[in-house]
Order: structure tokens, then C-alpha cells, then sequence
């Protein structure tokens, strides 16, 4: 089952350890240091046997709020580099769908349910899947 | 579980074509395929798949601007407001399907892309049609 989410946010990359020309040179314009930001879709793939009391593998409800508490209400309307997950490592798209896999992961696994993969789209033309890559 | 991201990235870009086999008399082509054999055009979305372990310290798979300029060299440069036809030399023998499109797009991308970095092409033809050809398809 999969559902599709979405926030927007800002965020911007740079290295604090890398100079002004280094982090134009790595991350151009995205380097930007008043930040840009997207209207990011997360799309969260579960997957699992269909309970048969209710027909759901999860219910869409049960994985709203779980993505509502601990992603949603987390990245909404933020700078994602203030964001402590975002300290050591840059908020690229890449360390997003690494995140939100992260924190989702045991919860989602509490209802004997796996996270598949977690899919971020940044805009219309670039995603990023982590997970069960087959 | 990999420690891999898939990224993908997509652009468009549209073509003018008609499927004939070079070989066969024009009167053939069309029994073959129809009305395709008569020039007509689509609008192309292609969707291409890369797969590696992000930098450790960068954050990144790929350098997206690297993925654009390589895109905009290997495919919207050959093929966008193009006949693929009679402005490419890679139709002659074999006709401009959308499957061999897409295979002559994952063997031009497998050869721009860093070795091991190209998973899989999508191509559309229009919104309602599409083809993958994936690493290991012996494209």
C-alpha cells in the first residue's frame, strides 16, 4: 500500500566546514544562503499480509497519523537544515528519504508491518526512493 | 538493506516520426504498421533511473546538475523538435518504436553516466503508453 503525502519546506545546501566557493562549486545554485524551498511529496510504500478482520495490510489512518506526527508536523513550513537530523548532514533529497525512512521504520514495524520504501519527490521532475530498491 | 538511493529524473521532448523498416517499399511499410507509417509526432516524457550509495559528505548521489547537462548532450540535443527519421542515423534499418527508442537511450545514457550508475529508462510515449528498459534487459 502506498500513500502520498505533502509539505512544503525550505531548505538550502551548504557545508558550514566548506567555504563560500566550495559550496558553490558541490551544490551551485541550491547553495543559495537565504535558502529555496519545494512543495515535497512523500510517497510511503508498507507492505504485509491483509489482516483479514479488516482487508487493510495497514490502516491508511493508523499510517496518517504516524506520518503526521513524526514527519509532517516535523518538516512542514520549516528551514530543514534547522531541523537536528540535519546538523552533521545536508537536507538533500537523498538524506530526506533516508530520514523519514528512519523514523517511520519501527513505528510502521510495531503493526507487524514492513516500510518498503519511502519515495520523496522534490519537484515534478526529480525523486529519490530509499529502501527496498528492486 | 542497501544503503542505495534511486534517483530519477525527467524531462520531455518531442519528436516527429514514422515507423518503416528501411529495406521495405513503402507500399510494405504501411500493410506493417499503418497509419505510423505515415509521419506523425508524440510528446516524450523519459524518466531515468540512477542508483548509488550517497556521498558521505556532499549528501549526494549524483551532482543533478551532471544529470542535466548529460540529458540535455545525449537526448534533447538528438532528439527534441527532431525527426527521428531523417535527423538521426540511428533509424534506417530498425523503425523509431517507442521500445527502440528507449533501448538506444539506455545504451547512449549507459555510455555517459559513470559505470554502474544507470538502473533503468521509462519511456513515454504520450501520457497512456510507456516502455522500461532496465539494467540486465541485455540492451
Amino acid at each position: 500500500m502506498t500513500r502520498r503525502y505533502r509539505f512544503p519546506a525550505a531548505h538550502m545546501l551548504r557545508r558550514a566546514d566548506y567555504s563560500e566557493v566550495e559550496n558553490q562549486r558541490v551544490y551551485g545554485k541550491c547553495a543559495n544562503p537565504n535558502g529555496h524551498g519545494h512543495d515535497y511529496a512523500l510517497e510511503i510504500t508498507v507492505s504485509g499480509p491483509v489482516d483479514p478482520a479488516t482487508g487493510r495490510v495497514l490502516e491508511p489512518t493508523r499510517l496518517d497519523e504516524l506520518v503526521e506526527r513524526t514527519l509532517l508536523r516535523r518538516f512542514s513550513h520549516r528551514l530543514l537544515n534547522e531541523d537536528p537530523l540535519f546538523a552533521e548532514q545536508v537536507p538533500t533529497a537523498e538524506n530526506i528519504a533516508r530520514a523519514a525512512h528512519a523514523l517511520l521504520r519501527e513505528l510502521v514495524a510495531a503493526g507487524g508491518v514492513h516500510l518498503r520504501r519511502v519515495r520523496v519527490r522534490e519537484t515534478r521532475n526529480n525523486t529519490f526512493d530509499y529502501g527496498d530498491l528492486g | 538493506m542497501s544503503e542505495a538511493v534511486r534517483i530519477t529524473r525527467a524531462i520531455e521532448f518531442c519528436s516527429s516520426l514514422r515507423l518503416r523498416i528501411g529495406a521495405l517499399s513503402d507500399a510494405e511499410n504501411r500493410r506493417r504498421f499503418g497509419a505510423l507509417a505515415e509521419r506523425h509526432g508524440h510528446n516524450y516524457r523519459l524518466e531515468v533511473s540512477l542508483l548509488g550509495v550517497p556521498d558521505a559528505r556532499t549528501g549526494m548521489v549524483v551532482d543533478l546538475k551532471d544529470v542535466k547537462d548529460v540529458l540535455e548532450r545525449e537526448v534533447m540535443a538528438r532528439f527534441d523538435h527532431l525527426d527521428l527519421n531523417d535527423d538521426t542515423e540511428f533509424f534506417e534499418k530498425r523503425p523509431p518504436t517507442a521500445e527502440n527508442l528507449a533501448q538506444l537511450i539506455f545504451e547512449l545514457l549507459g555510455r555517459a553516466f559513470p559505470a554502474g550508475l544507470l538502473e533503468r529508462v521509462r519511456l513515454y510515449e504520450g501520457p497512456d503508453h510507456w516502455v522500461d528498459v532496465e539494467r540486465g534487459d541485455g540492451a
